[in-house]
């Protein structure tokens, strides 16, 4: 090997900004490239997402339509509603919960129009890999804590140790209560704003 | 030592995790199942054969006494295309890894090689060097998360292997990787010995 550029101050300062700018040149470039696609991503996860609690067919743009509902806790509850030849077929809710096990659950429930669970996809969470992890399938109509077609009105879903008939995930019940709060949450803001579909005022952002 | 020695001897004499044990924290994070080993090993593998090449080429242009910040900058270039890339075009690995690909760049194995290997050898013997650590890497995180997936959840690449009511659910857990790990080390320090 050749022989090194020697340490003082003028070498070191020169290389180090070289270094340091043609690294920014290059991270810049390729986040120029990828910011779009990043961007669909997302979106394309939102969507696909609203398509899976959504029953059957619309033909509006649930994403274009969104309104939003704050929660006392300092929180934002999205509601997508989807719409064919101008009747609602139902409603997606994007809602959390704060009381996970790994911290705040996000999720996107389905609700027919007459307030019946229609699906739900879980978006993201942080709960314990093989135990809280399993709220992606458990609620599910195959699943052993069924809620698809439960209608959690204003009284809410609860588990089965705390009264309720929802079978709480085996040896994750803390997850399952925090699933339940997030799914009610939805429920009940969506009740309260039962109207919104008809003369939506209260709940523009 | 001629270039398939160097990637022999990173593949396994030095294995990176089971004889060097750098890298123990995305080691013991992220092998909760196969294909979350796979994806954060090759994603290691393409940040040590890229830094080692570029820092193989402007180690002579660097001083000495800036030569680790210089290193860092690098690596964390290389870290950052990395994790756009994924997010933009893999989605949902990224979902699964997204946690722990910043931290490549305070993986050990990159630096150490960068330091130990690429800023005193030549280009090629350096690209041969980042592609046995990175491949040794890879394989070792493969195995370790197809043993905690198998004895975790009866599965590997997610397809079933036991009935679906198996599962030590320990071994998804924090303790179950401390476990498997040092049983692996055991096993493969047992190997090399005997050689």
């Amino acid at each position: 090997m050749g022989k090194k550029l020697e340490s003082n101050f003028l070498n070191m300062v020169v290389v180090l900004f070289g270094v340091t700018l043609i690294a920014s040149a290059a991270v810049g470039y390729v986040n120029s490239l990828t910011a779009g696609p990043i961007e669909a991503a997302k979106q394309a996860k939102q969507v696909n997402a609203i398509r899976q609690v959504i029953p059957g067919e619309f033909d509006n743009d649930p994403s274009a339509d969104v309104w939003k509902v704050k929660t006392p806790d300092g929180g934002e509850l999205e509601f997508y509603p989807a719409k064919k030849n101008g009747e609602p077929v139902g409603t997606a809710v994007k809602t959390y919960t704060n009381s996970g096990f790994g911290g705040i659950v996000w999720l996107m429930v389905g609700f027919n129009p007459d307030g019946t669970i229609s699906n739900y996809s879980v978006l993201e969470h942080k709960e314990t890999p093989g135990l809280g992890s399993k709220m992606d399938t458990w609620f599910t109509a195959n699943g052993k804590g069924n809620i698809i077609g439960k209608n959690p009105g204003t009284t809410g879903l609860k588990v089965s140790k705390d009264g309720g008939d929802v079978d709480a995930i085996t040896a994750a019940t803390i997850s399952s209560r925090a699933f339940l709060d997030a799914v009610n949450r939805a429920a009940s803001a969506l009740a309260g704003n039962a109207d919104a579909t008809s003369g939506a005022t209260q709940q523009n952002k | 030592m001629n270039n398939f020695k160097v990637l022999a001897n990173g593949i396994f004499r030095e294995n990176p995790t089971f004889a060097l044990l750098l890298g123990m924290c995305p080691t013991l994070g992220v092998t909760t199942s196969a294909i979350n080993g796979m994806g954060m090993g090759l994603a290691t593998a393409f940040v040590l054969i890229m830094s080692n090449l570029v820092i193989s080429l402007v180690s002579n242009i660097i001083p000495d006494k800036i030569r680790i910040p210089s290193f860092i900058v690098i690596i964390a270039a290389f870290v950052t295309v990395v994790d756009m890339s994924m997010a933009a075009y893999l989605p949902a690995l990224h979902a699964s890894l997204g946690l722990f690909i910043p931290l490549i760049v305070v993986n050990c194995i990159v630096l150490g090689r960068a330091e130990a290997f690429a800023s005193k050898n030549k280009v090629l013997p350096s690209i041969f060097d980042g592609l046995g650590m990175g491949l040794g890497f890879t394989l070792s995180l493969t195995l370790l998360g197809s043993i905690r997936e198998i004895l975790g959840g009866g599965k590997i690449f997610n397809l079933p292997v036991f009935n679906e009511n198996y599962g030590m659910l320990i071994f998804v857990l924090a303790p179950g990787a401390f476990l498997a790990l040092g049983y692996l080390i055991a096993i493969v320090n047992r190997i090399r010995k005997a050689n």
